[in-house]
Parts: C-alpha cells; structure tokens; sequence
C-alpha cells in the first residue's frame, strides 16, 4: 500500500468497525470517534521529511492491511503466568487482542473506593472522569496516529483513584497480542487518573507469546493531580515482527511526583512519545528507559518534558544496548518556558553498539527561555569497554560473562531506580539470558 | 619449571617491542624485571597475560607444562596466572564482590571444583581483606572507581591474594605510591609467598625491592633481557644508574 491507500484502508473500515460496537453507535462518546476520524483524514501520514520522523520510516508499516478487527482468541489462564512477574503482590487486568477479560484478571482485592476497570465499562456507564479528561492530553489535531486511536477507540485501562487514596500493589496491565493468520491492528487505549493525594504504581506490559505480525497503536493519558504519586513501568515485548506506536501524555499538578520506565525489547518497529508537562509548581518527573534490541528491530523514542511552571524537576536518562543491524532513534526535548524559573532537568542518553552495523541517532534537545535555570544534556554512543573487557577475563571471567557483566553495569543505572524489586530481577535476567547463555 | 619464555619477540602497531627474551622461572622464585622507561617491561607483563593488542611474532611461552600462546586471557586465569594492572581499570556498576564472586567461581567451574556458597566466599573475602589492610567497605563499591592511586593498587593485590594465582606478574605497582601504601602492598605480597607459586615484579625504581627481595633480578633493556643476577643487581642499578646499563650495551656493540 501506499501512504495514502494506508490512511484509505481505515477511513473505509470504519464501518465495519462501527458494526462491531453492538449499538453503541449512537451513544454520546461515538462523537468522539467520528470527530477523530474527520480529524485523521486530514492529517499527512508522517515520512522522513519531517523533522520529527527524520530517522523514522513507516513505509514497512504501510505495506500491510491490518484487519481492523482483531481476531478473538482463546488464551488459557497458564499462559497469563508467563507474563507475570515472580513475588509481586499484584492487581491485574489482562487484554487479548485488545478486548478486556476480566477471566483472566484479578482485580478483587483492590480497595472499594478505587475504580480500575476497562475503558469500555467507563465508556458504558459514561463515567464522569472519563468525559473530564479522555483526550484532553493527548490531543487529535497533530498526531496521526493518536486520531486514528482515538476513532477505534474501543477498549484499554480506565484507572481512578480518588483524592487520597494509595494503591499499594501495583496494577499490572498486560496487553497479550497473538495474530494467528491475519495480521491486525489493536487500539489500547488507556486513562489512568490519580486525584489529589494519591498513589499508584502502573506496569503496562505489551506482550505476545508468538511472533506475528500485527500493530499495536496505543494512548495513554495520565492525570496526577495535586501531590499525587504516580509510578508506571512500561514493559514493550511484543512479538518479534509486529509494529508498536505508542504515545503516553502526563498531566502533572502542583507538587505531583512521576516517575516512569521504558523497558523494550520487543517489537521490528517501535516508536513512543512520551510528554510530561508540569502545570504546577514543585513537580518532580523521572523519565527513564533502557531499550534492548538486535537483528532488524528498529526504536524509536521521542520524548517532551514541558516545564512550564517554576521549581520543578526533571530527570530523564535512557539508554540502549543494539546489537546486528538494530537502529535507534532518540529525540529528547526539554522546554523550559519564560515562567519556569528554578528548573533543574537532567537528560542523557547512552548508547552502546554491539556490532559495526548497529545505528543510533540521538538528539537531545534543550529550549531554555528562563534564565535562572539549571539543565544538562548529553548523549554518548560507543562500543563496551574492550580495556574493562580485558581487565574482568584476566581474573579468570568468560567473554560472555565479561559482556554481561559489562552489560548490567551499564545498565544498572536505569535498573536501580526502578522501585520494584521484581522487575529489577525480571531485567537482570533478560540481560543475564541475552547476553550470557 | 613454572615459566619459560623462549626467544619471545612482540610487536604492537607494527613496531617490535620484544627482540627476544628468555627467562625461566621456577615455583618459591620472585624475579624482578627492571629497566628504564620503553624497554620492554609492561609489554612483556601483558603478553604473558594474553593482552590482544600485542602480536607475539616469534618464540614460545610454556607455563606449567602448557603453551600459554595458546590460551585465552581467561584461560590463563583459571589455569593461575595473574597479572596486577599498572594502571587498574575502573569499572562502574560493577562491584568488587561481583568482579571476585564471578572470577572465582568460573576459575573453579574450570577446575571442576563446585561453586562456593555465598557464606564461604564472604568469609574468604574477609580473611583476604586483612593482609591488605582493605576496609569492609571497598567491598561492595565499583571496581577500582573513585579510589586513590594507593588503593587501586592495593585492591590487585586483594584480588591477587582471593584467586590465589601459581604466577603472579605485578606490573609496576609500586609507582605513584607513597611509603606507606608500598609497605602495605609489599606485605602483602610477601605474605601470600610460598614455595607453590612464583611472582615476577616488574619495576622501574629499585624502592620496592627492599621490601620484596628477589631472588632474581633481570635488567631489561631495549627489548632484552642484558643482565641477570641477584637482589644485589638492584642496589647496583639504584646506585649506578640505568645509564650504566646502556652505556655497558654500547661498549659490547662496539
């Protein structure tokens, strides 16, 4: 196909897809969907001329018709235990092929005053935070593929946690995806919002257990209202030939605390946005990620953090370890606005290649319009430390104990600020496995 | 015999560095290596650790009844060679109980020997920690990061003294340390001396050997080893200068 039949192919299936929301075409969110597709099919699809898809081609994800309606697919209950971590106390909910099931999650022992369901049960009961805020953050109007999202919007996670309430245990999403025969597309589409006061901690696992080809095109909005605690680990291991966009927008409020990580192996192609904008003063964002890829995968992170209020601070560091021909992409934007007076952002991005074919393209980018500030940026890319190498086999170490070790030291940066021990265990062993068989 | 190093010639970047050692060196034996600045001294220590950069053109190198020419770095390791780093490398996220808990245990996956449990190494750890006067606390802090000269030095010789090498090379490490820490390392080595292993110190300054007595003391010179004798070689260099040795190699040439 070419770009234009790519954006044909979804206006067209609309109605098929409309046909499938069992009567619910006439309800009020439906305006929503409609909205968004006008909105979409005005919109270019993105390619290399723009600046910000400079090192992004999306012509191998045009070249398929993704069904727009994912196949239904029996998952037994064993295999939900693959994806799920060893000693984390958790809540979970669990998709298939995008439609929530609740068989399979276990949201039971949350406290009664706390509403995790799925978007689709929001939409059902037009539940007065969604209509407050779905779409508010991640907006339509310049991004292609969060338009097309929002006009298949169907299903996803629809988190509210009430002024004051904490969430102890995290609330482990976990998107299975499994394509069989055909490929096709999945629309997550996620609200997680945390009201004054309140704490949640957030793993969004996008996971397959084969290696098919389907898309997976998701939203998700987070709303952390005044002082609210907000910790999301995004864990990316889709099948090794599907495509990933995904876009995560945060609203942070006045003395709110975010912290996020982006895990990713997964996936040929992946592109993320990620935007945290403070619009209060004494916020605190943590935006870190450690990408993993080899053979042809391809990554992409694009990432905004938006201090446009005084006195917040900003931290944000990925890393990336590519091996064979992977390439990655990162494009970090810090936007320090006439207001923001005593900001402090950090921002690095580290890459090592593991091969001569491997690419990276960093760009960190700094927009300081207040003059009382204090940011750093840097971007390094290099090969593992042939000298460190050198040093650990000389104490008796294996090349590829000394490359793991070298590995999780690099690494370990990123790791340990992950709060859940569970997943810094998980990480130390996909390196451990990755790298030292 | 523990080592001989027959007629070894070395090149790095196509310049020949080693024009033809020969050394033998048995098990009890401390050899010194001396020599002024460029002889030869550092690229012989990483040859017989098995350094990729340098490319061994001619001779042989046996040690304990193995071609070590053969052997990988790590090999060399496990089969108890040990090379204390002039210039140690550091190593961030890495820590010294997980460089130490790795190395041995894979010197004894090697060996055949089962793992050490966690109990035993730390009480190894400890134990070892005492002869040079390390603190608890290097333990779990990264490899040779942030530490002082005279630490980083300190911290081979711990590492030398947890892997318990047969032959032990200490590559210069004495220089940059003030007397105090040359008297800590230098005991240290002494106490971990025994009639199973063999120890060649490298150096440039004779200071150490009053601490370390040799048995052996080679001059090396150009790429060759031009004068051999005992510890009193050492004194006779400090008081003679290394400029007695070059002068002498002029007057055989001529």
């Amino acid at each position: 196909m070419t770009e234009t039949e790519f954006k044909r192919w979804f206006i067209n299936n609309f109605q098929n897809f409309e046909k499938n929301l069992n009567g619910e075409k006439t309800s009020f969110f439906h305006q929503i969907r409609k909205d968004a597709l006008s909105k979409f099919s005005l919109l270019n699809v993105p390619t290399t001329k723009d600046e910000e898809w400079k090192y992004t081609s999306i012509s191998p994800l045009v070249k398929h018709n993704f069904n727009v309606l994912p196949p239904k697919v029996e998952i037994a209950p064993e295999l939900v235990g693959k994806f799920l971590f060893d000693q984390l106390e958790h809540h979970l909910m669990v998709f298939v092929n995008g439609e929530f099931r609740k068989d399979l999650s276990k949201l039971d022992e949350l406290p009664q005053t706390v509403e995790v369901t799925s978007l689709s049960n929001a939409i059902k009961n037009n539940h007065p935070a969604l209509l407050n805020h779905f779409g508010k953050y991640a907006e339509d109007s310049n991004n292609l593929f969060t338009a097309l999202n929002s006009a298949y919007t169907k299903d996803g996670a629809f988190i509210f946690i009430p002024k004051g309430k904490v969430v102890e245990d995290p609330i482990h999403i976990i998107f299975i995806n499994r394509a069989q025969d055909e490929s096709f597309v999945t629309q997550p589409r996620n609200l997680f919002i945390a009201e004054d006061n309140s704490q949640l901690t957030i793993i969004e696992h996008y996971a397959s257990d084969d290696d098919g080809i389907y898309f997976s095109n998701s939203v998700t909005e987070i709303y952390l209202g005044e002082n609210a605690f907000v910790d999301h680990i995004k864990l990316q291991e889709e099948s090794k030939k599907a495509f990933h966009i995904a876009r995560m927008e945060v609203d942070q409020e006045r003395s709110s605390n975010f912290s996020s990580h982006l895990i990713s192996t997964g996936a040929v192609f992946s592109r993320n946005e990620f935007t945290t904008r403070f619009n209060g003063e004494g916020g605190e964002s943590m935006l870190n990620g450690l990408f993993m890829i080899d053979g042809e995968q391809f990554f992409d992170a694009h990432t905004m953090i938006d201090h446009a209020k005084p006195n917040c601070n900003s931290h944000e560091h990925y890393k990336g370890i590519l091996e064979d021909k992977a390439r990655g992409v990162f494009n970090g934007k810090v936007m320090v606005r006439p207001d923001a007076q005593k900001t402090n952002a950090f921002q690095e991005n580290n890459t090592i290649l593991l091969s001569d074919d491997a690419v990276m393209n960093s760009k960190p980018q700094l927009e300081i319009f207040a003059d009382d500030v204090k940011c750093s940026h840097g971007a390094t890319v290099g090969k593992l430390n042939e000298e460190a190498k050198f040093y650990l086999k000389s104490r008796g170490i294996g090349e590829e104990a000394a490359t793991a070790m070298l590995i999780h030291a690099f690494a370990s940066d990123v790791i340990t600020t992950i709060k859940i021990e569970a997943l810094r265990d998980y990480l130390e062993k996909i390196i451990t496995q990755k790298f030292n068989q | 015999m523990l080592l001989e190093i027959k007629n070894l010639h070395a090149k790095i970047n196509g310049t020949e560095i080693l024009k033809g050692i020969d050394l033998k060196v048995n098990t009890g034996e401390v050899h010194a290596i001396m020599g002024p600045n460029g002889s030869g001294k550092s690229t012989l220590a990483s040859v017989l650790a098995g350094r990729e950069d340098y490319e061994v053109t001619e001779g042989e190198i046996w040690y304990n009844g193995k071609n070590l020419l053969e052997l990988s770095p790590e090999d060399r390791a496990r089969e108890g060679v040990f090379l204390a780093f002039q210039y140690p490398v550091e190593i961030p996220g890495v820590s010294n109980t997980n460089l130490l808990k790795t190395a041995v245990n894979e010197i004894r996956k090697y060996r055949g020997e089962e793992e050490l449990d966690a109990m035993e190494f730390l009480e190894l750890l400890k134990e070892k920690s005492k002869l040079v006067e390390l603190d608890q606390k290097f333990l779990s802090r990264s490899v040779n990061e942030g530490f002082s000269g005279g630490e980083k030095k300190r911290n081979e010789i711990f590492q030398m003294a947890v892997l318990n090498p047969k032959l032990a090379i200490l590559d210069e490490t004495d220089s940059g340390l003030d007397i105090d820490a040359l008297r800590i390392v230098a005991n240290g080595v002494n106490k971990l001396r025994s009639k199973d292993n063999a120890i060649i110190v490298v150096t440039h300054y004779q200071r150490l050997l009053n601490y370390i007595i040799p048995d052996f003391v080679h001059v090396l010179y150009q790429g060759k080893i031009v004068k051999s004798g005992g510890k009193e070689l050492a004194l006779e260099l400090e008081e003679k200068g290394y400029d007695w040795i070059k002068n002498g190699k002029s007057e055989v040439a001529v």
